[in-house]
């Protein structure tokens, strides 16, 4: 029987059986509602509906909580056990191999028709994962199947004419939508809490401040965990996109806010907004196929000329500037759109000033809108500077991975975000210097987007209120 | 005070002085400047877009097509079915049977007896393995088949699909018209006359040009095509070339043959195809046996390591069945926090703290998501790697806050009259939010929960972190089976070395761009479907 349930295809099974419980327990308190309100002189206080939903509530309610616990957590504690009876010399590989181990084994039995492998501890193993989990899902069910009849039972006996049951199924429905709004805070918590702790481990290897301040990175081969030359490219592949995005985003959002008739807005703004919607890999593939070829052609073009000194830039198949120049096309339009929002919430009384003691439009918008939209544009600028820092693939594909401080921006430069993945890619250990070092970076990357964008919201909410 | 100033009025009085007029000309002009960034600004935006899509469009318009060779061979038993039991099974898994059936055919037409293993290896290098594998598939369907003559086609290697596209190396053709061989043998060289004065120099021609062009010790080449047999140019004169024999019919070509030269920027050294495969793919290409035909395999296969076999078809399920979990756990989640923050929350630093929180979530880099996932989902709860059920929880957290942000914005443009309205007839919060305010806030919420899954789709970061990268060669079937996405496989693609996987990245990204503008389509529709102004 263990076997039996050990390779049921558990879960459509575990579905029926909970939603055919909510059919029955709903009719089954609606009819009883409808009795108890027939056989007493006064009216049932809420529906006959509302007394069927509350039993159901009470019914599923629970059952389902302890469904999804084990679905979550079901596995592992399988695993943890049959890791725990395995021999000690299997227990002694460490994490990773033991992990490994164990994904045959949960392979090899999910297969029902897995024939012996020759290996009688393996098949044992196997054998014993089966019983195991047949085990743990027969616990489950019954523990599910009494948590719903007692439900059921403790529902169904506090029906009566004055039982408020809607408010009761209200509150049901309350507690459930502020649980949703919760999972809000428990991701961020989740995110604080994984990048924290992980990165607590790694500092316990690597001290903080040589983690910070030290200038080689050698993550790799695990000898050197330095991030200055990370964080530097990472810098100045943001500052490159910025450069780029920056004006342009910027004086487009003036254009079409300003000048722009209504038509031209309403045919270029989508088309601006397209560069937002299309994905980064797409970007990456951009940069590393056209743009970065078109760089290193100008750079070694440029190294040719009779006036430069020999090999003044790195021409490198990859580089910064090629992947700074394709983020900062992207981020245009979070640079536009923001700041034309801004733009436009400046009240046109300001405006008709201007215009009325004389200035021009370009005059108008120099000294008096953009003055007044200052505090709004610097928070967009902040949120593309905190996007750009963030964004993954364009660096990966088209910014290289070598670890170097150099101001030439045709050489190739690593980012923290090329190194998390490059770190983290493939199987990985999670008691390893170098997978925990992609958290440590994941955590000063959370933190800088943080500050980042704590602050731009801070100023566009302050700016929002002051013309509202 | 609409009429101008008087133009009598006294020297410090007017507005209109030669200065004032010289310093409105400088103000107009910089007005105008002014005006001309904005627009230069647009345009750069704008020419960007239009040049990341051409130069992906112009990538991938090849891999659309393919060449295939179609050839005749008789299913011998012995070789297809070795065993003999017609067990389609047994006849799928022998591909090297087939293969040997496709080389033979080769081989009969174009190795001499005497072929030694360089030779064999340069012919059959012009398929790669596994091009015979839907060969095997379609025989295993059919096994009654085995022992009659069937007619096939395959997928040339890519390198030769490149160069029939016009890749791997420039090229240019000159006619020569008729050529008479004086002297020599196809062991040795073959001495031949040009009849045409200027056949020679225009060859020549071509080589310098090329030599010009290119870079190093690179030295052209010219093929030289007569009738059935190819030959490399070794000497030219004028009038006059001394050729070798590369390919094709063993016989000496007769007098006044018709000929053609192929002359090619890169000696076969510096290219991915040999002269001789060259010559042989003209031969079959001139036989009529070289087709172009649609590649439907880019759709129907799975990954594979060779390109011109590779397609998307695991990805796109996998893709699929990712955004099934994300948007099984981001719509209602998401639709109902904001139904929670809008309606029923109180307004304290709880809320506060939940607003503040989302707002933050929906600007934290993706990537972090996958670091999340990586130590939440798999490290912590023990989840298995490289699936879209993890793949799909990472992704609905990180669309999370998009969909809430939507929603209730939607939620915020159903007047509060709608409520009243409820609530005075004697409705409940509940049911006055449930039975009016949603269904009428339901065109919004679903625009908002359509792009927050078009973001989700084309994300890639975060997938990388959990183990999306893994190699997969069979279709997913489950959300906890092994699986990549269509992002991923771009990426995975974009790395391969081969010349060939650039079109067929750039086919995959137009597949994903395609998914992104049916959703986003689909939304504004929507929109403007059923948008209502209140």
């Amino acid at each position: 029987m263990l076997e039996t349930f050990g390779h049921l295809p558990v879960a459509w099974l575990l579905f029926a059986v909970l939603a055919a419980a909510g059919f029955v327990s709903f009719f089954a308190g609606r009819t009883e509602a409808v009795l108890v309100g027939r056989g007493a002189s006064e009216r049932l206080n809420s529906q006959p509906n509302y007394h069927g939903y509350f039993v159901a509530m009470a019914t599923v309610g629970p059952a389902a909580l302890i469904l999804v616990l084990y679905g979550l957590f079901g596995e592992s504690i399988v695993r943890a056990e049959l890791a725990n009876e395995l021999p000690q010399r299997i227990r002694d590989l460490g994490s990773l191999e033991l992990g490994q181990y164990l994904d045959r084994i949960a392979e090899h039995a999910a297969r029902s028709d897995a024939s012996s492998t020759g290996n009688a501890l393996f098949d044992a193993a196997s054998a014993r994962y089966t019983d195991l989990l047949g085990l743990s899902r027969i616990i489950a069910l019954v523990l599910a199947l009494s948590a719903a009849a007692l439900g059921f039972f403790f529902a169904k006996r506090r029906l009566s004419t004055q039982f408020r049951a809607r408010a009761r199924v209200e509150d049901g429905i309350k507690i459930m939508l502020f649980l949703c709004a919760a999972i809000a805070i428990a991701t961020t918590i989740g995110i604080v809490a994984s990048l924290f702790f992980e990165a607590l481990r790694f500092f316990s290897r690597v001290p903080v401040l040589s983690f910070l301040f030290g200038t080689e990175w050698n993550a790799q081969t695990g000898a050197d965990f330095g991030a200055i030359p990370l964080f530097f490219g990472t810098f100045m592949i943001a500052a490159l996109a910025m450069l780029v995005a920056a004006p342009i985003g910027l004086l487009s959002a003036i254009y079409l806010s300003e000048y722009a008739s209504p038509r031209f807005r309403g045919i270029v703004k989508p088309i601006l907004e397209l560069l937002a919607g299309i994905p980064t890999v797409v970007y990456g593939f951009f940069a590393l196929q056209f743009v970065a070829p078109l760089v290193r052609n100008i750079a070694t073009w440029i190294n040719g000329l009779p006036v430069v000194p020999d090999g003044l830039l790195a021409a490198q198949p990859t580089s910064a500037l090629a992947a700074g120049i394709v983020m900062g096309i992207m981020i245009i339009p979070f640079v536009s759109s923001l700041s034309d929002d801004v733009i436009n919430a400046v009240p046109q009384t300001l405006r008709d000033g201007a215009y009325a003691i004389g200035a021009t439009k370009s005059e108008t918008v120099k000294q008096v809108v953009m003055p007044a939209a200052l505090p709004g544009v610097i928070a967009a600028l902040l949120l593309a500077v905190s996007r750009a820092i963030g964004e993954t693939m364009i660096v990966v594909m088209a910014a290289g991975q070598r670890a170097q401080i150099t101001p030439d921006p045709t050489a190739d430069l690593t980012t923290i975000t090329v190194q998390i993945v490059a770190l983290l890619t493939g199987d990985t250990e999670f008691d390893s210097a170098k997978t925990l070092s992609a958290f440590a970076l994941g955590f000063v990357l959370f933190i800088v987007t943080l500050v980042f964008n704590l602050i731009a919201l801070r100023v566009v909410q302050k700016y929002r209120e002051k013309y509202e | 005070m609409s009429s101008p100033a008087p133009p009598n009025a006294s020297p410090q009085g007017s507005f209109i002085t030669e200065e004032a007029l010289k310093r409105l000309k400088t103000r107009h002009a910089a007005e105008r400047r002014f005006k001309l960034y904005g627009q230069v600004a647009i345009g750069i935006a704008v020419v960007a877009l239009v040049t990341l899509l051409i130069s992906i469009f112009g990538q991938a318009s090849s891999a659309f097509s393919r060449h295939v060779l179609t050839f005749d061979t008789t299913l011998e038993a012995a070789q297809v079915d070795p065993s003999g039991t017609r067990d389609p099974g047994a006849i799928e898994r022998n591909v090297s049977g087939f293969n040997l059936l496709l080389q033979d055919e080769l081989a009969a037409q174009f190795l001499p007896e005497d072929a030694d293993r360089n030779l064999q290896r340069e012919l059959y290098g012009m398929f790669t393995r596994l091009a015979v594998l839907p060969i095997a598939r379609e025989t295993a369907d059919r096994p009654e088949t085995v022992g009659t003559r069937q007619s096939f086609s395959v997928a040339l290697a890519d390198d030769i699909d490149l160069y029939l596209k016009g890749g791997v190396s420039n090229r240019t053709q000159v006619k020569l018209g008729a050529i008479t061989p004086v002297s020599g043998s196809l062991e040795d060289t073959v001495v031949v006359e040009f009849g045409r004065d200027t056949a020679g120099a225009d060859i020549a021609n071509a080589i310098e040009r090329f030599r010009a062009q290119g870079a190093g010790d690179n030295e052209p080449t010219a093929l030289i095509q007569m009738g059935q047999t190819w030959f490399r140019a070794t000497d030219i004169t004028d009038t006059t070339a001394s050729l070798a024999y590369v390919a094709g019919a063993r016989t000496m070509p007769g007098a006044d043959t018709q000929g053609a030269a192929l002359v090619l920027e890169q000696g076969q050294e510096n290219r991915t195809v040999t002269d001789r495969q060259l010559a042989w793919t003209m031969l079959l290409k001139d036989q009529g046996r070289i087709k172009s035909v649609l590649n439907t395999s880019l759709f129907t296969n799975s990954d594979s390591t060779y390109p011109e076999l590779a397609g998307t078809a695991a990805a796109i399920v996998g893709s699929l069945l990712t955004m099934m979990v994300t948007a099984l756990l981001a719509i209602p989640v998401g639709i109902f926090a904001a139904v929670y923050l809008e309606e029923f929350a109180p307004k304290n630093r709880m809320t506060d703290l939940i607003e503040v929180n989302i707002n933050n979530l929906a600007a934290v880099p993706s990537i972090v998501f996958g670091l999340l996932g990586a130590a939440v989902f798999i490290n912590f709860m023990g989840l298995p790697r490289s699936v879209p059920l993890v793949g799909g929880l990472v992704l609905g957290l990180l669309v999370l806050p998009t969909v809430i942000i939507a929603s209730r914005a939607a939620l915020k443009s159903v007047p509060p009259s709608i409520r009243d309205a409820a609530l005075g007839v004697g409705a409940s919060k509940t049911q006055s939010v449930f039975h009016h305010v949603l269904p009428l806030a339901a065109p919004g919420i679903l625009t908002g929960a359509i792009i927050g899954m078009a973001r989700a789709i084309g994300e890639t970061a975060p997938l990388l972190l959990i183990g999306m990268v893994a190699f997969v060669a069979e279709v997913p079937d489950s959300p906890t089976d092994e699986s990549t996405v269509l992002p991923v496989l771009i990426y995975k693609w974009s790395t391969g070395a081969e010349r060939a996987w650039e079109p067929q990245t750039a086919a995959a990204i137009i597949v994903l761009l395609v998914f992104l503008v049916l959703m986003n389509l689909f939304a504004i529709i929507l929109r403007r479907r059923f948008e209502r102004r209140w």
